[in-house]
């Protein structure tokens, strides 16, 4: 049996050829050393992500993300629910503390989930958490540190927290303006965090990037340059939103800009296997479109 | 839709704070504000807006219906939850921008042209069909949202991203005829119509 398991709610963007499924198979390939167990909620749906209330309203919203729970109740009992995606978490999150704390919106939640299958209730059992929450306070960053083989030495990382695995819920100990535990992650696996990155909790501009990119690129070139000038050779992140955002558009903004932008972006999934003696492919380092070359390298070393 | 705006123009009279209140998510917290403007200068895109949340706030407070309901503003928050975790009176603000852009949009009077809010409808009614998002179809369909031409424009500007999504496997050419959703698709739709009745109920915005 497994150290731990956890009832595992992946999100939309980690299938199979979407845009966030290489931090997916660096997740798996990270529990697999880990030996954490994730059993994935059966036919779980969409959370609704940050702009799905424009449309959906907020009820709407908090049963599909009641629906996740509610299986999850049912099919992984006594587990705690773990996403790996920021709006995941969030929207997961913020539907469990909204039904706490109201008993209307409760009662009617429950009325409209009766209309899914599988005759679902929604009781408020588990607890919802990040995967980064996971790591840090059930195994502690002594056991992370463990498996290091390969340690990510000489690599500078700016580690590029951003907005919601850190805002409004945040990881409990850290601050909503510096959250360190990104860069405790990179120094366990032997890198080197860039003490003073100074946009770690700016705003990529999130699902703007789509309908205001002039507005969100001036966020994402803010978030790029500081890693610059402060030496970094990578961005890390726990967010895939972040990670694309940050990643895609590096070329339109030198465009723009007239800047020479060319960083790789990656999760803190992928330095942690990579740290772990497995492969690039595990890591899911093909699926970088800026390749992150000395993590390859050191995933190619003996 | 504007039906439904000429009734809540009728029920609440004069008084906007009052129908902030009974119909906009986290509405009963707009009187709590002290107009300190933490909230506008944290914000992301704050210089895009034209009034900022605290203006938002005394807008409402003043009756501005109007202005407010038909602004662009709150349609610029990116749900970077700043305003939230810094606000000295703890006012949920990023819950109350998005309810106010869902009403807005619910009675009609939000902007028709707003990208955001023409995304975001998008957004809602893909993941609704199947129950998950359907990337490829999602953002086909944000290029060619104003037609054919200006469609094969913009997906000639983003081609060289599409092109690196495709080579590194994360984004799926065929995901039109491929992507499978959820099982439950007509239980998900069946528990939305359900959920939304309920809510237009509560809030009479029913038909």
């Amino acid at each position: 049996m497994a150290r731990k398991e956890y009832s595992f709610y992946p999100g939309c963007s980690s299938e199979r050829l979407t845009s966030a499924s290489n931090y997916m198979v660096s997740v798996e390939s990270m529990c697999k050393k880990l030996d954490v167990q994730l059993n994935e909620i059966p036919d779980w749906n969409c959370c609704g992500a940050s702009i799905g209330y424009a449309e959906g309203g907020e009820l709407p919203r908090h049963v599909m993300n009641a629906r996740n729970l509610a299986i999850s109740e049912q099919v992984n009992k006594g587990q705690d629910v773990v996403a790996t995606c920021a709006a995941c978490w969030l929207g997961a999150k913020e539907t469990k503390d909204r039904l706490a704390h109201d008993s209307d919106l409760l009662a009617e939640t429950n009325e409209a989930l009766r209309e899914a299958g599988m005759n679902l209730q929604y009781k408020g059992e588990q607890e919802v958490r990040h995967m980064v929450e996971v790591l840090i306070e059930d195994l502690g960053y002594d056991e992370l540190k463990k498996p290091v083989v390969k340690p990510l030495e000489g690599i500078k990382f700016a580690g590029y927290v951003g907005c919601q695995t850190n805002r409004p819920f945040g990881i409990a100990g850290e601050s909503f303006e510096n959250p360190k535990y990104l860069d405790k992650l990179v120094e366990i696996v032997g890198g080197e965090p860039v003490e003073k990155y100074d946009q770690k909790v700016t705003c990529c501009g999130g699902a703007l990037a789509f309908s205001e990119p002039e507005k969100s690129q001036a966020q994402i070139k803010k978030i790029i340059e500081s890693a610059y000038d402060h030496g970094a050779d990578m961005i890390v992140t726990p967010c895939p939103v972040c990670q694309m955002n940050v990643e895609v558009y590096q070329g339109q903004i030198n465009k723009r800009y007239g800047t020479k932008f060319n960083i790789p972006v990656t999760y803190y999934s992928q330095l942690m296997t990579v740290a772990y003696g497995g492969t690039a492919k595990e890591a899911g380092l093909n699926g970088q479109i800026i390749r992150a070359q000395r993590l390859e390298e050191i995933a190619a070393k003996r | 839709m504007s039906d439904l705006n000429t009734s809540m123009v009728e029920q609440y009279r004069n008084n906007f704070l009052k129908e902030v209140e009974a119909n906009v998510e986290g509405g009963t917290w707009v009187k709590m504000c002290m107009q300190c403007g933490v909230c506008s200068g944290s914000c992301p895109l704050g210089p895009a807006w034209e009034h900022p949340p605290q203006e938002l706030f005394m807008m409402i407070r003043a009756g501005k219906r109007e202005e407010v309901l038909k602004s662009e503003s709150m349609w610029m928050c990116t749900s970077c939850y700043n305003c939230i975790v810094r606000c000295p009176r703890e006012l949920p603000i990023t819950h109350i921008m998005h309810g106010l852009a869902n009403y807005a949009h619910r009675l009609g009077l939000a902007p028709k042209m707003n990208p955001t809010r023409r995304f975001a409808k998008m957004f809602w009614n893909n993941l609704v069909k199947s129950g998950r998002v359907n990337e490829i179809e999602l953002s086909v369909g944000l290029y060619f949202m104003d037609g054919f031409k200006t469609g094969v424009a913009r997906a000639w500007a983003m081609k060289d991203i599409g092109l690196g999504m495709l080579k590194t496997g994360r984004l799926n050419p065929f995901g039109f005829l491929t992507h499978k959703g959820c099982k439950d698709k007509r239980g998900i739709h069946r528990m939305l119509k359900k959920a939304r009745e309920i809510e237009d109920r509560r809030k009479g915005l029913a038909a």
